[in-house]
C-alpha cells in the first residue's frame, strides 16, 4: 500500500495562506485563507494530497484560536481554484489509494462547513471541480461578476464532483439546476457558466464587480455577521426530485446507452442527496470516486483530455514554426457553400483580405452575399461590433478572374471533387501568384501528389481538409504531398493555428483519417443490412459505445450521394475492404435524404430499398464486425504511416467525428475490449496501469 | 456660456496610507488600483450622483510613469467602471497635485465647463521613489538658478531653520509629538475612519489582506525618542525622520461640483470654495511657500487670518508649519491648526495629500458649526505654496 502522496510526487502544491483581516463596521477579525500555488494565472491552483493537507493545517490553526468571528477563502488573482490534480490521479493503481483520495478531500473540505464560526468563500476567479466544492462547503459565497468559468467538469472526463459537489449543489440550487451543471454541461462540449450565471442560479449569495471584489465582499460578510444582511436560500427538498432524475436518466440513456458510468453515478448521487445525511452522502461519493478512478473509461477520458489539450497544440511531425511564411491575403477558388464558409473563417480569424473567385457572376454574388449575411447575423447576436462587421465585410470580395490572387500568400481551392478540374485550377492560379504562394486544397479524398504534379512549383501544394460545418468543427487534417516542402507545411500549420483549429499531420493517403475510418465503419454496418440484418438492429448495434449518432444518422447528415461517392473512391483504392452498396446507390437514385423521416422514424420506402438480404446478423455480430474492421483499418493506417501514432488517430476521431472521451477516441476502447491484437497502446497509457 | 458659479466640495475619501518599501502595506498593490478604489467609493457613497454626470476626472501624481502614467485620470476612470463618456487627465504640481486638481476643476466648474468632477491624487513612493527618472537641466546649477540643495527636500527644510533661527529642533520635535498625539486621539474619537476606504492588499507569501488604517502613525512617540534620531541632511542638523513626514503610498479623491448642480442632484456638499492661490518662492526654502499663497488667497477672499477658524496645513516638515505659524503670529499649539494631526503622523504620499487636507477640514467643519472659514495649504517642491480657503456649509451663522 503506497502513500498517496508518493503518487503525487510532482504535485504543484496549492498553499493555504492565512492572514487576519479586520472586518468593516467593527464586525471583528476574519481569518482569510488565500489558495495559491505560487504560479501565475495561466497555471491554476489545484488540489492534490499536499494542497489538501495545507488547507487542513490552516483550518487546524484557525480552529485552535478563539478570537476569529469568521473564516474566509479566496484564490490567487483571476483563479479561485480548479479542482483535483489530474496528473496524480492518473497514477492511482489500487482501489484503496483511490478511496483515500476521496476521503482526504472530504475530511478537509467538509470542515469549512463544520467550524464553530461561519465560513465565507469569495469566488474571485475561475472555480471548477474541487475548487467550486471548496466554495460549496462554506456557509456563504460571494462571486465576482468577472468570473469567466464556473463548472463541475468531472463527468466530461469520467469522474463525479465527489468532494461534496453531488451532495451540496442539488440542495443549494435544486436537482434540476444541479443536473444541468454536473451532468448536462460537461456532456455538452464541457460547457461552463460565467460568474453572473452562477449568481443567478443561486450558487453564490452575493455578486460584486471585479474592481474591488474582495473589499466589497468583506463589507458584505461584515454585514452578514452583524445581522444587517440576511441571506435567504430556497428549500429545494420539496422539488419533484424523482421526476427530475428520471427525466435526466432518460436523456442520458438516449445519449450514452450506458457507455460511460460517470454521469450515471453522478445522477445516483444527486438523487441520494435529497435524503442522505452528510456522512452517508460523502461516503457514497468516496465509493463512486474509487470505482470510477479504477475504471478504464476515466483513464480513456484523461488520455483524451491530454490529446486535445497538449498533443493538439504540438502536432506530431509539424515542421519548425519559424519556417512559416506570413499570410497577408487569402484567395478562395470557388464560391459555393464550403468556399463561402472558408472565406468567412479566414476573414474572421486572419483579418486579412479574402478574395473569392468563380466563373459565374451569379454564383460569385451568392457566395459573397452568404458571407455578408453571416457577418450581419454575428452583428445581430452581438458577437461582433458594427465597426468589426464593416471591417469583415470589406475584407471579403469576389472576382471573376484569378488576377485578384496576384498578391495573395495562400490560395485554397474548394471546387468540384475532380482531379482534372483541380489540376487545371491550380495551373491557372500558378500563372498569377508568386512562386511562394501556398496552394491548398480542401479535397477530402483525391491524391495531393497527383494534384501537384505538372505544376512549376509542386512543393507549395498542401492539403487543408476542413470538416463540416467549417466554423464549428475543430479538426483540420493537414496533408503533406510527396513534394510538399517544410515552409509550405509550416505555413499551413500556422494558418491552422490562427484559424483556432487543431491540426493533425496526415500522409497523402486515400480519404486521410476521419473519412477513411467512418467510411469503413459505415460500410460494414450497411453491408450487414445489405445481407439481410434488419436496419434498426444494425443501426443500433453499436449504441453501447455512446457515439454521437448512429451510422445511418451519420449517413443522413453526410448525405447519401456524398457517402456513395466516397465509398466508390475508397473501393477503388482498397477494393478488398471497401465495398459499394448497391442499395445505397438505389437510395441515392431514389433521391432520399436517408433512411429516416424528419420525425426520426424509419422511412418505410427507404427501408424497403435495403430489403432482400438473406443472411442476417445479430446485433452482436454487427458490433464485432464493425469494430474489428476499425481495428484492422487503423493497424493498416499506422503501418502505412498515415499518421505518426495511434494518438493522432484518436485525436482525429475525437475532434473530427466527435467520438467520445470515454472511448479515448477509439483505440483505447478497441484495446480494452480485446478487439485489437496486439494492443495499440501500452497498458497505462489510456487504461489502468498494468 | 462663461459664467461664475459657486463651487462646492461634496465629499472626499482616501485609502489608508501605507509606509513605502518591500514590507509596506501596499508593496504588492498598484498605484492605479488605489485610485480606482477611491473613485468607486466616491460613487458608492454618493448614490444621488449618476456616474454619467461626472464631467471630468483629474488625478495627480508626481511621477507619471508606469502605473502612475498612461493619463491616469482617464485610465483610472475606465478601470473604475465610470461610463466611457467621462473624460479624464493627469496633473502634476508635486506635493500640491491633488490640490491643483481641485482648483483646476473648480475653475472649470465656475466657468461653466463642468457641473460635477472628480479630483484626486496618488503617490506610490515605494513603486516610484522620489526623483525617479528626473533629468534636471544642467543650467539650474551652471547658471545658479537654484541652489544645489533645492532638489533635496530635507536640505530645504534645514535651510528654513536657518532662515527662522527661532525655530529650534526642540520646537520642531514638540510639534511632531503633538501631531502624533492628535492623530491618535482623532483615531480613538473615530474622526479618521469614516473617510477611509478599506483597500485589499496582497503579497505572494502572505496572501490577501485588507488595509483598514494608516500604517505610519507612531502613537508611542516620545520627545526623548525624537531627540535621539539622526539628522541625515546635515551633521548636527535639526531635521529628522521624526519631525518630517515619511515616504508613503496612498490615494485620495473628492467630488467637486457647481453649488446649484449639487442642489439639483440632492448631493450633500460640505464646503464652499472661497478662493485659492499659488505662489512661488526660492526653491531652496520651498517650505515658506504657504505664506505668500495664503496671503494672496486671503486677499482674494477679502478675509484676514483672524477670520480663519481652522487650518489644515500639510506637515511636510515641522519647521515649515512653524514658519507659517510664526509668520501669522499663531502659537505652535494653537487648537485651530491641524486638530486631527497631520502628515508627520499620517504620512505624505506626495501628490495625494492636498485632498486629504480638504477631506479632514470637511469633517472638522461638520464637528464645528461655530467655524465659518478654514484654510488648506501646503508647500511644494521647487519653491511653491498653494492655499485654498473654504467656507463651512454647516456654519450655524448661516441658519
Amino acid at each position: 500500500m503506497t502513500d498517496i502522496k508518493e503518487l503525487f510526487a510532482d504535485e504543484v502544491v496549492t498553499k493555504a495562506i492565512t492572514r487576519d483581516v479586520e472586518l468593516p463596521y467593527g464586525a471583528g477579525t476574519m481569518a482569510l485563507i488565500t489558495l495559491d500555488n505560487g504560479l501565475d494565472h495561466t497555471k491554476p491552483s489545484t488540489f492534490g494530497p499536499g494542497g489538501l493537507t495545507s488547507l487542513g493545517e490552516a483550518l487546524d490553526a484557525i480552529s485552535a484560536r478563539g478570537d476569529v468571528v469568521a473564516v474566509g477563502v479566496i484564490g490567487k488573482p483571476f483563479i479561485f481554484a480548479v479542482g483535483a490534480d489530474l496528473n496524480g490521479a492518473a497514477l492511482v493503481s489500487e482501489r484503496d489509494q483511490a478511496l483515500r483520495i476521496g476521503k482526504l478531500g472530504h475530511d478537509v473540505f467538509r470542515r469549512l462547513g463544520e467550524l464553530d464560526v461561519p465560513s465565507f468563500a469569495f469566488v474571485n476567479g475561475a472555480a471548477m471541480g474541487g475548487g467550486l466544492e471548496v466554495a460549496l462547503h462554506c456557509t456563504y459565497r460571494t462571486i465576482s461578476s468577472g468570473v469567466p468559468a464556473v463548472a463541475t467538469p468531472e463527468c466530461f472526463l469520467g469522474l463525479v464532483p465527489g468532494w461534496g459537489g453531488t451532495q451540496l449543489l442539488p440542495r443549494l440550487i435544486g436537482p434540476a439546476a444541479a443536473i444541468k451543471l454536473i451532468i448536462e454541461n460537461p456532456l455538452s462540449q464541457n460547457r461552463m457558466i460565467k460568474g453572473r450565471d452562477a449568481f443567478a442560479s443561486g450558487i453564490a449569495d452575493a455578486m460584486f464587480e471585479p474592481a474591488d471584489f474582495l473589499e466589497e465582499s468583506l463589507r458584505w460578510a461584515a454585514r452578514v455577521l452583524r445581522g444587517d444582511v440576511s441571506v435567504s436560500r430556497t428549500d429545494h427538498t420539496a422539488d419533484d426530485w424523482s421526476k427530475t432524475v428520471a427525466d435526466a436518466r432518460f436523456l442520458l440513456d438516449m445519449k450514452l446507452h450506458g457507455a460511460s458510468p460517470a454521469p450515471y453515478r453522478a445522477l445516483d448521487l444527486i438523487e441520494l442527496a435529497r435524503t442522505a445525511s452528510r456522512d452517508e452522502g460523502f461516503d457514497a461519493e468516496d465509493q463512486a470516486l474509487a470505482d470510477l478512478l479504477m475504471g478504464d473509461e476515466l483513464r480513456a477520458g484523461l488520455y483524451s483530455f491530454d490529446l486535445v489539450q497538449r498533443r493538439a497544440k504540438k502536432p506530431a511531425g509539424a515542421p519548425e514554426a519559424a519556417l512559416a511564411r506570413k499570410v497577408t491575403k487569402v484567395g478562395v477558388v470557388g464560391a459555393g457553400l464550403m468556399a463561402s464558409q472558408m472565406a468567412l473563417l479566414f476573414a474572421r480569424r486572419l483579418e486579412v483580405p479574402v478574395v473569392l473567385t468563380d466563373l459565374d457572376q451569379a454564383r460569385l454574388d451568392k457566395g459573397v452575399g452568404y458571407v455578408h449575411a453571416e457577418i450581419a447575423k454575428l452583428l445581430g447576436k452581438g458577437r461582433v461590433s458594427a465597426d468589426q462587421a464593416n471591417r469583415l465585410k470589406a475584407l471579403v470580395t469576389g472576382s471573376l478572374t484569378k488576377d485578384a490572387f496576384a498578391d495573395a500568400d495562400f490560395v485554397i481551392e474548394a471546387v468540384f471533387e475532380d482531379l482534372a478540374v483541380k489540376r487545371r485550377v491550380f495551373a491557372e492560379v500558378e500563372e498569377v501568384v508568386s512562386a511562394e504562394c501556398v496552394l491548398a486544397t480542401n479535397t477530402s479524398s483525391l491524391s495531393l501528389t497527383e494534384m501537384a504534379s505538372g505544376l512549376r512549383h509542386p512543393e507549395r501544394v498542401v492539403g487543408f481538409h476542413f470538416f463540416n460545418p467549417v466554423a464549428v468543427m475543430p479538426l483540420l487534417e493537414i496533408i503533406r504531398g510527396a513534394e510538399t516542402d517544410d515552409a509550405t507545411l509550416a505555413t499551413a500549420f500556422s494558418v491552422g493555428r490562427s484559424l483556432k483549429k487543431s491540426s493533425v499531420l496526415v500522409k497523402d493517403a486515400p480519404a486521410f483519417v476521419v473519412n477513411r475510418l467512418l467510411t469503413r465503419f459505415m460500410g460494414e454496418v450497411i453491408g450487414a443490412v445489405d445481407e439481410g440484418t434488419p436496419l434498426e438492429v444494425a443501426d443500433h448495434a453499436l449504441d453501447g459505445l455512446g457515439l454521437p449518432m448512429t451510422p445511418f444518422t451519420l449517413l443522413q447528415l453526410v448525405g447519401p450521394a456524398v457517402a456513395l461517392h466516397v465509398a466508390e473512391t475508397m473501393h477503388e483504392a482498397f477494393p478488398s475492404r471497401y465495398s459499394v452498396s448497391e442499395n445505397l446507390a438505389k437510395l441515392v437514385a431514389a433521391g432520399k435524404p436517408g433512411v429516416y423521416a424528419p420525425d426520426f422514424s424509419l422511412d418505410a420506402e427507404a427501408v424497403a430499398l435495403f430489403s432482400g438480404g438473406t443472411s442476417p446478423s445479430t446485433a452482436e455480430e454487427v458490433r464485432l464486425r464493425a469494430l474489428r474492421a476499425l481495428a484492422e483499418e487503423i493497424r493498416l493506417m499506422l503501418d502505412e504511416g498515415v499518421v505518426a501514432a495511434a494518438q493522432d488517430i484518436d485525436l482525429c476521431m475525437v475532434l473530427g467525428a466527435g467520438w467520445p472521451f470515454h472511448l479515448g477516441g477509439i483505440t483505447p476502447y478497441l484495446d480494452r475490449t480485446g478487439i485489437s491484437d496486439p494492443r495499440f497502446l501500452a497498458p497505462g497509457v489510456a487504461s489502468l496501469p498494468a | 456660456m462663461p459664467s461664475s458659479r459657486d463651487v462646492v466640495f461634496v465629499d472626499g475619501v482616501r485609502t489608508p496610507f501605507g509606509k513605502s518599501g518591500p514590507k509596506g502595506l501596499y508593496a504588492g498593490t498598484r498605484a492605479d488600483d488605489l485610485v480606482v478604489r477611491v473613485i468607486r467609493e466616491l460613487i458608492r457613497r454618493n448614490p444621488n450622483l449618476p456616474p454619467d454626470r461626472v464631467d471630468e476626472v483629474a488625478i495627480a501624481a508626481t511621477t507619471q510613469i508606469g502605473d502612475q502614467g498612461l493619463t491616469l485620470g482617464r485610465s483610472a476612470a475606465i478601470l473604475a467602471g465610470l461610463p466611457k463618456s467621462v473624460p479624464g487627465y493627469s496633473i502634476d504640481r508635486m506635493c500640491a497635485g491633488a490640490m491643483t486638481a481641485v482648483t483646476s476643476l473648480a475653475g472649470g466648474i465656475a466657468f461653466g465647463a463642468y457641473d460635477v468632477a472628480i479630483a484626486g491624487g496618488v503617490e506610490h513612493m515605494g513603486r516610484h521613489p522620489m526623483g525617479e527618472g528626473v533629468d534636471p537641466n544642467p543650467r539650474f546649477l551652471a547658471e545658479q538658478l537654484v541652489d544645489g540643495s533645492a532638489l533635496v527636500m530635507g536640505m530645504t527644510a534645514e535651510n528654513l531653520h536657518d532662515r527662522y533661527p527661532s525655530i529650534t529642533k526642540d520646537r520642531a520635535d514638540a510639534f511632531a509629538l503633538a501631531s502624533q498625539e492628535k492623530v491618535a486621539k482623532a483615531y480613538s474619537d473615530g474622526r479618521i475612519q469614516p473617510d477611509l476606504v478599506p483597500m485589499a492588499t496582497r503579497s505572494a507569501e502572505g496572501g490577501w489582506g485588507l488595509a483598514t488604517v494608516d500604517e505610519a502613525p507612531r502613537p508611542s512617540t516620545t520627545l526623548d525618542g525624537l531627540g535621539a534620531l539622526k539628522t541625515p541632511f546635515r551633521p548636527h542638523g535639526r531635521v529628522t525622520a521624526g519631525n518630517a513626514s515619511g515616504i508613503n503610498d496612498g490615494a485620495t479623491g473628492c467630488i467637486v461640483a457647481a453649488s446649484e448642480v449639487a442642489e439639483e442632484l440632492g448631493l450633500a456638499p460640505k464646503m464652499r470654495l472661497v478662493s485659492y492661490a499659488f505662489a512661488g518662492v526660492d526653491p531652496e526654502v520651498m517650505g515658506v511657500g504657504p505664506i505668500p499663497s495664503t496671503e494672496r488667497a486671503l486677499r482674494l477672499a477679502g478675509l484676514s487670518v483672524s477670520d480663519i477658524g481652522l487650518f489644515e496645513i500639510n506637515e511636510a516638515f515641522a519647521v515649515q508649519v512653524l514658519a507659517f505659524l510664526e509668520h501669522f503670529g499663531i502659537a505652535d499649539d494653537d487648537a485651530r491648526v491641524n486638530p486631527y494631526g497631520g502628515a508627520i503622523a499620517f504620512g505624505h504620499p506626495l501628490a495625494s495629500s492636498g485632498v486629504r487636507l480638504m477631506t479632514q477640514l470637511a469633517r472638522e467643519f461638520g464637528e464645528r458649526p461655530d467655524v465659518r472659514y478654514g484654510v488648506t495649504t501646503m508647500c511644494v517642491g521647487l519653491g511653491m505654496g498653494g492655499t485654498v480657503i473654504w467656507e463651512n456649509l454647516s456654519w450655524e451663522g448661516k441658519k
